[in-house]
């Protein structure tokens, strides 16, 4: 029997109820939670993984783990903040292992497709196009998505936590077990590599700048 | 003249700059700095601009069918299910009523310490016995409305779930007039009232939507063990009790002549 997303028996229910309902034993309270939270936690898995089939295992498995440890949520700040840190930090696990798993693949010794050697972390400068080729947006959001791939798991997760989703210093640096001065950095770093790497659209021509310099 | 850092530039973009008017007055002389500053606007924005698939307004009932047979039933610390709204609401019923009873007592004054006890203890019974009254009415009315129930030609679904969280309702009040009585050693009431909860309990657990078979055989468990009738029976006799408990207004007048005199 269907009922609204946001009821259970037909009842309007919050989320701190549904919670504490599911804790009582009523499984299906923890179905208006998954409901209510998907799609966001969705959004954030696919700027993370950059790909929908991995924001969606990201997505099931956040909502698994949220419910084996929910006794342990006593009433954090509020159960879709939960959730999201539980899915930053299984995407940033997931990323990290598929890097690995891809610079294995591709180290000295072990051919890329083409049969020749590939340095992971020169994908995005050498694949850059010149300035002419990436006139249209659409180029622009395919540089910005490689750009995105080419940063390492904790400055993607800084970069699309702090400037996708709005996320406090100090949230991000939960999720990526450092302190805020730390996570500030990693969040700087991110978004100077992605700078440097959309420099022919943003027009400067220069690379981007180091910090604090005179002129 | 020395530029201001990258990070003075984004938390000034962000808002979170600790010297925004110096930020300020400094991009309006420095053109490199506002030059960077439009560069970090154009790359963050470009970032926001990235699309997002849209998962479908059903994502969360997809991603539901998905995990749910994964998820293993969570047992319920005996504590955690008495903070459950309906069963508060029955709790606190029952609380309120006993407070009620005992205040009732408390403040039923008599000029003679013995009477004054069995009184109490009198206008306590009467408050239990009003309340059992009424949860053997409703039970009566639930077990009625099942038991005349007919499907209509040619329905092959029955939908059960307004009844059966009645029936749940029923259940907690149940179990806590139940446990009373047999505090108070009416066995007889204790029985009827196990009876009661066992068909309840029958009811509150049926699936939410039934085939006319499956409900004529519910229908059937209540009648086979005629706990319409002992409902009934129990009820009349709680009346009786209390209308024979009731003080005649010639016994209470006369406490009252007694009490004046004192």
């Amino acid at each position: 029997m269907r009922e609204d997303i946001d009821t259970v028996d037909g009842e309007a229910i919050s989320d701190a109820q549904a919670v504490q309902r599911t804790l009582a034993g009523h499984r299906d309270a923890y179905r208006v939670l998954v409901e209510r939270h998907s799609r966001s936690v969705f959004r954030m898995a696919y700027r993370m993984t950059g790909n929908g089939h991995d924001a969606e295992e990201v997505v099931q498995e956040a909502f698994l783990r949220a419910y084996q440890k929910l006794e342990k949520f006593a009433g954090e700040a509020n159960f879709g903040t939960w959730v999201y840190r539980i899915a930053a930090n299984y995407a940033i696990d997931r990323i990290r292992k598929q890097n690995t798993e891809k610079v294995r693949r591709q180290m000295p010794g072990n051919p890329g497709e083409d049969g020749l050697e590939v340095d992971p972390l020169s994908t995005v400068r050498d694949s850059a196009p010149s300035p002419e080729r990436l006139a249209g947006s659409a180029q622009l959001a395919a540089k910005m998505k490689e750009a995105l791939e080419a940063l390492t798991p904790a400055e993607r997760t800084a970069v699309v936590m702090r400037h996708w989703e709005g996320c406090a210093i100090e949230e991000i640096a939960a999720v990526l077990k450092s302190n805020s001065n730390a996570t500030k950095n990693t969040v700087f770093r991110a978004v100077g590599k992605l700078r440097k790497a959309l420099e022919p659209f943003t027009g400067s021509g220069q690379a981007a700048r180091s910090v604090g310099n005179e002129s | 003249m020395k530029h201001r850092t990258e990070e003075e530039l984004m938390a000034y973009r962000d808002g979170e700059s600790r010297d925004r008017a110096g930020v300020a007055a400094h991009l309006e002389e420095c053109p490199e700095c506002a030059r960077q500053l439009k560069q970090i606007e154009a790359v963050l924005s470009t970032l926001n601009a990235l699309p997002v698939p849209e998962p479908g307004e059903d994502y969360g009932q997809r991603v539901w069918r998905q995990i749910a047979p994964r998820l293993p039933e969570k047992k319920a610390k005996w504590w955690e299910g008495l903070f459950l709204p309906r069963r508060m609401v029955a709790l606190g019923t029952v609380a309120a009523l006993v407070l009620l009873a005992f205040f009732v007592g408390r403040v039923s004054k008599s000029p003679v310490p013995d009477e004054g006890v069995a009184d109490a203890h009198q206008v306590r019974e009467r408050v239990l016995v009003v309340a059992v009254g009424e949860h053997l009415g409703r039970s009566e009315m639930i077990l009625m409305e099942l038991v005349n129930a007919r499907p209509e030609p040619g329905q092959k679904v029955m939908n059960m779930s307004s009844t059966q969280k009645r029936a749940e309702d029923l259940v907690e009040e149940n179990r806590l007039y139940r446990q009373t009585a047999l505090r108070d050693g009416d066995r007889a009431m204790a029985n009827t009232l196990e009876e009661l909860e066992r068909v309840l309990l029958d009811i509150a657990n049926s699936p939410n939507a039934v085939t006319p078979a499956q409900f004529e055989s519910l229908q059937k468990r209540i009648e086979s063990n005629g706990i319409l009738f002992k409902v009934r029976v129990v009820n009349q006799d709680l009346r009786e009790r209390e209308k024979a408990k009731k003080p005649s207004p010639d016994r209470e007048n006369a406490g009252v002549k007694e009490r004046n005199k004192a």
